[in-house]
């Protein structure tokens, strides 16, 4: 029974392996990325950066149709080109990040939505904006993996200029040349992430698995470098449960996913070891000293 | 060092055309220790932005001369330090070495020696695995000068170090910045209380937006100084003409 439910279905259909090693490799790299946007107070500014990643995607369709290299590159252009764009607006202008962000994003979108318009059907619009994790071909599961594996060692080499960066940016932005450029650069980390998660969740669930999983994670430990695998795990583990429900239950797979990992950030919520409800509201005992 | 001073030359400083800091000259000399009083809203923050090279003069010219950026340490009056950010008071201290080992590089066993001693000259040891959160506002303020301590810059600017701190903590980062001076670093302050100026700053810039003094700090504290401070008036003149005077760097 057992069997049944949790393993067979990857040992009986290759789309549900597929479907399992790329939900698994968008949660092990955005996971750890979402608790830095979270630290960052940016938790809103990767669901913008998803809806700017659109235009992109739809221009690159327009040109080729439903090709992953067009529609890879257009998205992660235009996803770039609005995360430079807002950055450089918060450093050189009057307006704040997050002001600056929405603006960009905004046009972005609905740039997106009409050129998507132009030409197509509901059904393409369907695939960009929820993606299709059961029909992952070999290319794509190549190009998520690939990014993957690029943003964890990304992260393993910046981790501590990142987490400076976060913790008093204009101190780490006197202290070295380099300073200057980490916002840049983790944002492009983002853009890469959910231009990665829009084939297989669609461009508005790709979000989901980044923030949910490092949210919860934020309720169970203080400790950043618990946080970080902790999150990853969170997600890998609502991927992998999602995908299981999503067969069972004939449920549309990408938003099972994200519903788990909700799931999970509602239990932590409640149960989390340092930042749930029951433990703020009863304390453990106070010590000596 | 002769060439680490920091020269004013009829500087202004301000926001959106208005002249918080208003055609000031003079040269701040390596190894001096410079506060910086005045009313509030006369432009010692501002001055002190401009010092660290955050603020461009609107007019006149700043000079640092042979210092770089990464030269000068500059501790600002609040911080854009988030607090409940996860990370222990050693690792905090050892932020200051970056400006050594940047990003990347990997905290030695010489850094390491300095983030200790720094840590014990400020009176923190025993804090070092305290997530930084928890500190008190003193507290805080000793590990803020721990990293300043590691960051070993020939100049550190200090904006209100000792707001809303009790005596000890005072003393105790006195002495640093006494120990600072005996280095022959620079070390410029805004302080709102004059007698801490007058316990550990010989020199003193009086600002009321227009410089009234500086020099000698028992002679720009007088009384008649201060009362001509005091008249400052610190609301804009809404219908402002624009200003005349010679704004060539050198006339001041």
């Amino acid at each position: 029974m057992l069997h049944e439910v949790f393993i067979a279905p990857f040992l009986d259909y290759e789309f549900m392996r597929r479907a399992l090693v790329g939900a698994l490799a968008l949660a092990i790299s955005g996971s750890p990325l979402g608790v830095f946007l979270i630290l960052r107070r940016m938790s809103l500014a990767g669901d913008a950066l998803s809806h700017a990643v659109l235009p992109g995607a739809a221009l690159g369709y327009l040109a080729c149709g439903l090709s992953l290299p067009a529609m890879t590159f257009g998205g992660l252009a235009a996803g770039l080109a609005v995360a430079v764009a807002s950055s450089a607006a918060a450093r050189w202008t009057a307006l704040r990040e997050d002001a600056s962000l929405a603006a960009f994003y905004l046009v972005s979108l609905a740039l997106g939505v009409a050129l998507v318009s132009l030409k197509g059907s509901n059904v393409d619009l369907l695939h960009v904006l929820f993606g299709s994790v059961l029909a992952l071909d070999d290319a794509t599961l190549i190009f998520l993996a690939a990014i993957a594996s690029f943003t964890l060692a990304a992260l393993a080499l910046a981790y501590r200029a990142l987490a400076l960066d976060t913790l008093d940016p204009l101190f780490a932005r006197r202290a070295s040349r380099l300073g200057e450029w980490i916002p840049f650069a983790f944002l492009a980390l983002v853009v890469l992430n959910l231009v990665a998660g829009f084939h297989a969740l669609g461009t508005l669930m790709a979000v989901g698995i980044i923030m949910l999983p490092a949210a919860s994670a934020r309720l169970w430990t203080r400790d950043l470098t618990a946080a970080l695998p902790l999150a990853a795990a969170i997600g890998a583990a609502s991927s992998y449960l999602g995908l299981v429900l999503s067969f069972r239950f004939g449920l549309a797979a990408g938003p099972v996913i994200i519903l788990v990992a909700g799931g999970a950030y509602f239990f932590s919520l409640v149960f989390g070891r340092t930042g749930g409800i029951i433990r703020l509201r009863r304390p453990e005992r106070h010590l000596e000293g | 060092m002769g060439s680490a001073s920091i020269r004013l030359e009829n500087v202004t400083l301000g926001y959106e055309r208005r002249p918080a800091v208003h055609h000031l000259s003079g040269v701040v000399e390596p190894g001096a220790a410079l506060a910086v009083c005045g009313p509030n809203g006369a432009g010692k923050s501002t001055l002190l932005k401009g010092l660290a090279g955050l603020l461009a003069p609107i007019g006149g010219r700043i000079c640092w001369n042979a210092l770089s950026p990464r030269d000068i340490a500059y501790l600002p009056q609040s911080a854009e330090i988030d607090h409940a950010f996860p990370i222990d008071v050693l690792d905090f201290v050892a932020m200051g070495a970056m400006r050594r080992i940047g990003l990347f590089g990997r905290v030695g066993r010489n850094e390491r020696a300095r983030v200790a001693a720094a840590i014990a000259s400020v009176g923190l040891e025993g804090f070092e695995t305290r997530q930084i959160g928890t500190l008190s506002g003193g507290q805080m303020q000793r590990a803020l000068f721990a990293r300043l301590l590691v960051e070993d810059c020939p100049v550190i600017l200090l904006d209100e170090p000792f707001g809303a701190i009790d005596a000890r903590t005072i003393d105790d980062l006195i002495k640093i910045i006494a120990r600072w001076r005996e280095e022959g670093r620079t070390v410029v302050a805004v302080l709102h209380e004059l007698d801490l100026a007058r316990r550990a700053f010989p020199q003193t810039l009086l600002l009321a937006r227009e410089p009234i003094f500086w020099g000698a700090t028992r002679e720009a504290l007088s009384e008649a100084r201060l009362a001509e401070a005091s008249r400052m008036v610190e609301a804009f003149d809404r219908d402002a003409e624009e200003c005349q005077r010679d704004e060539a760097p050198h006339a001041a």
